[in-house]
C-alpha cells in the first residue's frame, strides 16, 4: 500500500509534534539549561521541517500528475497473499501469547505446519520438516548457548 | 628477541593450536546465527576461559571474535539476515549480488577482505599502539560528537534514491533511540509505561524484523515468487579476489585505515566502523550509482573496516586498560583474571604475552581464510532450499534469536512492530538503513551533544575551536550540506523544455 507523499509529511508532522508536546513534560537537569528534553526536541524539530518538506512535494507533484493519496498494491486484490501476509502476523503474535504456556517446541511445530501448509508445502514434507526443525533450533539454542526456551506443556527431556 | 622467542614458544604449542581452531569454528557458528553477536561470543566463552592459562584464554577471545564478525556476512549475503550488527551496512548490497547470481563473489569478497583488513589493524596494532593510544586519549565528548555525525552523515547516501527519505528515516530511527531510561536526566522517555521499554529498543531485534521479518513478508505478498533465492551455484569463492585486491586497493586501504581508528575509539566498534567505511566507499566511489544493486566495492570496504576495527579495539585496551569497544571490555577482565593487567607496564613486564596476542592475531586471521571457506561452502546449500521451505524456517530462527538477547518474548514483539514497519516504510520509498544507523549512534551521539553542551555552558563555538573537533566539523558539513546543496541546486534549476 502507497501512500502520498503529502499524506505521509502530514502523518510524520504529527509525530514531530507528538514529540514535541511530549518533551515539555520531561525535567530539566538541575543547575543546567539542557536536559533529558533537549535532543529528542531537536530531532523532531527537524523532523517537522523534513515533514513539510515532504508535503511540498507531494503537493506540487499532486498539482502536476493528479491527487492520488493512495494506491493499493497488487497483492492487496490477492485474497491468498493477503492471507499469507496476515498468517505471518498472526503466528508471531501467536508466538508472544502461547509462547509460556506450551513452550517452544509446540508453538515452533505448529507455527511452521501452519506456514508450510499455507505456503503449499506437501503434508508428508511439511509435518516432519517442521518436528525436525523445531527440535534442532531448540538443541542449538537450549544445550548449547543456554538460551532459557520454554519447555511448555512438555516434560523437560534433556 | 628473547621476547619474541618466548612468544612464538607460547603460541606454536599444540594446547593453544587447538584452543585456536575450537575457538574459530565456535566463533564461525555463532556469528552466522542471526541475534547471537561477537560481543555475546565472547561473554559465553569467559567461563570457559578461567581454566586456561593467560595466552589460550586471550586467543580463543581474539579467534572467536574475528571469526563472528566475518561470518556474519554469510546469512547476510544468502538470506538477507545480518548475523551480527556489523555486517548489515553491507547486507543489502551482498544479498543483492546473491539475487544477481554473484553470491560466491560477495561471499569470497567478505571473507578475503575481512582477512586483509584484520592483518591490517594488526600491523597497526604491533607497530603503533603506544603513540595511537596516546592520540586517542585526546579525543574529547566534542570530538566524539563530529565523529558520531560524521558516521551519521554517510547514512544520507546509504543507497538511497531519495536524500529526503533517508533522513527522515535517520531521524525515526535517533528518536527511537531516545527510548528509554538512558539519557542525561535520568528520565524515562517516550516508554508508553512499558517497563521493557526503560531499556531502551535493543539494536538485535531491531534489525532481524527490519531485514528479516520485512524480507519474510515480502516474500509472503510477492504474485510470483522465485522458487529459489537464486539459481546459480555459488562459484569459486577465491577466484577473482587478487584482482579485486589489485583494483580496489584505495578503499581496502581506506576501509582497514578507518576500521582502525574507529576500533581506537573507546565505546565505538565494528558496527560503526562497516557503516562509516560503506558510506565512505560510495563517497569516494567512481560508480557510486552502482551501490545498492549489487556492487562489490562497498563490502571490500567495509568488510575490511569491521574486521580490522577489532585489532584497533586492543589498542587502548592493552596500553591503558580502556577497552576500545564491547568485545574488549570483557576482554580486559580476562586480562586481569589472567595477571596481565592492561596498561603501559605490561609491555615492560610481560612483552612475551603482549607479542603471543599479537601472534594470535595473525594467526586468527590466516586461518580464516579455510575455515571460512568451508563455511561458505556448507552454508551454500541454503541456497538449494525452495523458498517456501526456507522462509517459515528462517521465521523461526528469528522469533529464537530474538528471544535470545533477554530471555524475553518482548524481543518476538519488537521483531513483528518493526518487520511490518520496514516493510511498510519500504513499500513508501523509505531506506530502512539509516534508521538503524540512528539506533547504533543515537546514544553515543545525543550523550557526547550534552555532555559537550554542559562543558561549554551553552557554548557552540566550542564545538569548533578545539583543533581536532574542528577538522573534523569542517568534514562532516562539507559530507552533510554537499547532497544537500546539490538536490538543492537540482531543484531550483528551472526545468529546461525538450
Amino acid at each position: 500500500m502507497k501512500l502520498s507523499d503529502t499524506v505521509w509529511g502530514a502523518l510524520l508532522l504529527a509525530l514531530a509534534l507528538a514529540v514535541l508536546w511530549n518533551v515539555q513534560s520531561f525535567p530539566r537537569i538541575p543547575g543546567q539549561n539542557i536536559g533529558p528534553a533537549a535532543f529528542p526536541g531537536l530531532l523532531a524539530v527537524l523532523l517537522g521541517g523534513c515533514a513539510i518538506a515532504l508535503i511540498v512535494r507531494g503537493v506540487r507533484h499532486s498539482a502536476r500528475h493528479g491527487a492520488q493519496h493512495v494506491t493499493l498494491g497488487q497483492w492487496l486484490g490477492s485474497l491468498h497473499h493477503v492471507g499469507n501476509f496476515l498468517l505471518t502476523i498472526a503466528v508471531l503474535a501467536f508466538y508472544i501469547v502461547a509462547a509460556n504456556t506450551l513452550g517452544f517446541i509446540v508453538c515452533a511445530v505448529l507455527i511452521l505446519c501452519a506456514l508450510f501448509l499455507k505456503l503449499g508445502v506437501k503434508v508428508a514434507l511439511a509435518i516432519p520438516i517442521a518436528f525436525v526443525t523445531a527440535f534442532v533450533i531448540h538443541l542449538i539454542f537450549y544445550k548449547m548457548l543456554r538460551v532459557t526456551l520454554p519447555w511448555g506443556v512438555l516434560p523437560v527431556l534433556y | 628477541m628473547d621476547a619474541y622467542l618466548q612468544a612464538l614458544r607460547l603460541v606454536f604449542d599444540p594446547y593453544v593450536l587447538t584452543v585456536i581452531l575450537c575457538s574459530a569454528v565456535y566463533g564461525l557458528i555463532v556469528g552466522c546465527i542471526p541475534g547471537l553477536t561477537a560481543t555475546m561470543a565472547t561473554a559465553l566463552l569467559v567461563p570457559v576461559t578461567f581454566f586456561m592459562p593467560p595466552v589460550p584464554a586471550v586467543a580463543t577471545i581474539v579467534t572467536a571474535t574475528a571469526m563472528a564478525i566475518f561470518s556474519g556476512d554469510i546469512p547476510g549475503a544468502l538470506l538477507r539476515i545480518p548475523g551480527t550488527p556489523a555486517s548489515a551496512a553491507y547486507t543489502d548490497e551482498a544479498y543483492a549480488m546473491t539475487l544477481k547470481g554473484q553470491a560466491g563473489l560477495a561471499l569470497g569478497a567478505g571473507l578475503w577482505f575481512s582477512a586483509v583488513g584484520g592483518l591490517f589493524g594488526t600491523i597497526v596494532m604491533i607497530f603503533m599502539a603506544p603513540s595511537l593510544a596516546e592520540i586517542a586519549l585526546n579525543f574529547s565528548s566534542f570530538e566524539y560528537f563530529w565523529l558520531v555525525l560524521l558516521g551519521l552523515a554517510g547514512a544520507v547516501f546509504i543507497g538511497s534514491a531519495s536524500i529526503l527519505k533517508a533522513c527522515i528515516s535517520l531521524l525515526l530511527g535517533l528518536l527511537i533511540a531516545c527510548i528509554g531510561l538512558e539519557n542525561p536526566g535520568g528520565h524515562p522517555r517516550f516508554t508508553f509505561g512499558v517497563d521493557e521499554l526503560l531499556s531502551g529498543v535493543n539494536l538485535i531485534p531491531m534489525m532481524v524484523g527490519m531485514f528479516a521479518v520485512s524480507e519474510i513478508l515480502r516474500y509472503m505478498v510477492n504474485l510470483e515468487p522465485p522458487a529459489k533465492i537464486a539459481d546459480t551455484q555459488v562459484g569459486s569463492i577465491f577466484k577473482g579476489m587478487w584482482t579485486l585486491t589489485v583494483k580496489y586497493r584505495w578503499s581496502l586501504l581506506r576501509g582497514s585505515a578507518l576500521g582502525t581508528v574507529i576500533g581506537i575509539q573507546p565505546g565505538s566498534g565494528a558496527d560503526m566502523a562497516s557503516w562509516m567505511s560503506y558510506a565512505m566507499s560510495k563517497r569516494f566511489s567512481k560508480e557510486p550509482e552502482k551501490f545498492g544493486t549489487g556492487h562489490v566495492e562497498g563490502i571490500i570496504e567495509s568488510g575490511a573496516a569491521n574486521n580490522s576495527s577489532l585489532a584497533g579495539a586492543w589498542i587502548p585496551a592493552l596500553v591503558f586498560g580502556i577497552p576500545g569497544d564491547s568485545i574488549t571490555a570483557i576482554a580486559i577482565g580476562v586480562l586481569y583474571i589472567k595477571g596481565l593487567n592492561p596498561g603501559p607496564t605490561i609491555f615492560v613486564n610481560n612483552p612475551q604475552s603482549v607479542y603471543a596476542i599479537f601472534l594470535v592475531f595473525v594467526i586468527a586471521n590466516l586461518i580464516m581464510l579455510p575455515l571460512g571457506w568451508l563455511t561458505i561452502k556448507a552454508a551454500k546449500n541454503v541456497l538449494r532450499v525452495p523458498r517456501k521451505i526456507l522462509m517459515p524456517i528462517i521465521l523461526t530462527f528469528c522469533i529464537v534469536g530474538s528471544f535470545a538477547i533477554n530471555n524475553s518474548l518482548f524481543g518476538v514483539g519488537l521483531i513483528l512492530f518493526f518487520g511490518v514497519l520496514a516493510f511498510v516504510l519500504e513499500e513508501n520509498g523509505f531506506p530502512t538503513a539509516p534508521a538503524i544507523l540512528g539506533v547504533v549512534l543515537g546514544t553515543m551521539l545525543e550523550e557526547n551533544f550534552i555532555t559537550s553542551m554542559i562543558k561549554s555552558d551553552g557554548d557552540v563555538s566550542r564545538f569548533f575551536t578545539r583543533p581536532i573537533a574542528g577538522g573534523l566539523a569542517i568534514a562532516t558539513i562539507v559530507i552533510l550540506f554537499w547532497p544537500v546543496g546539490a538536490w538543492l541546486v537540482q531543484r531550483l534549476r528551472p526545468v529546461r523544455s525538450p
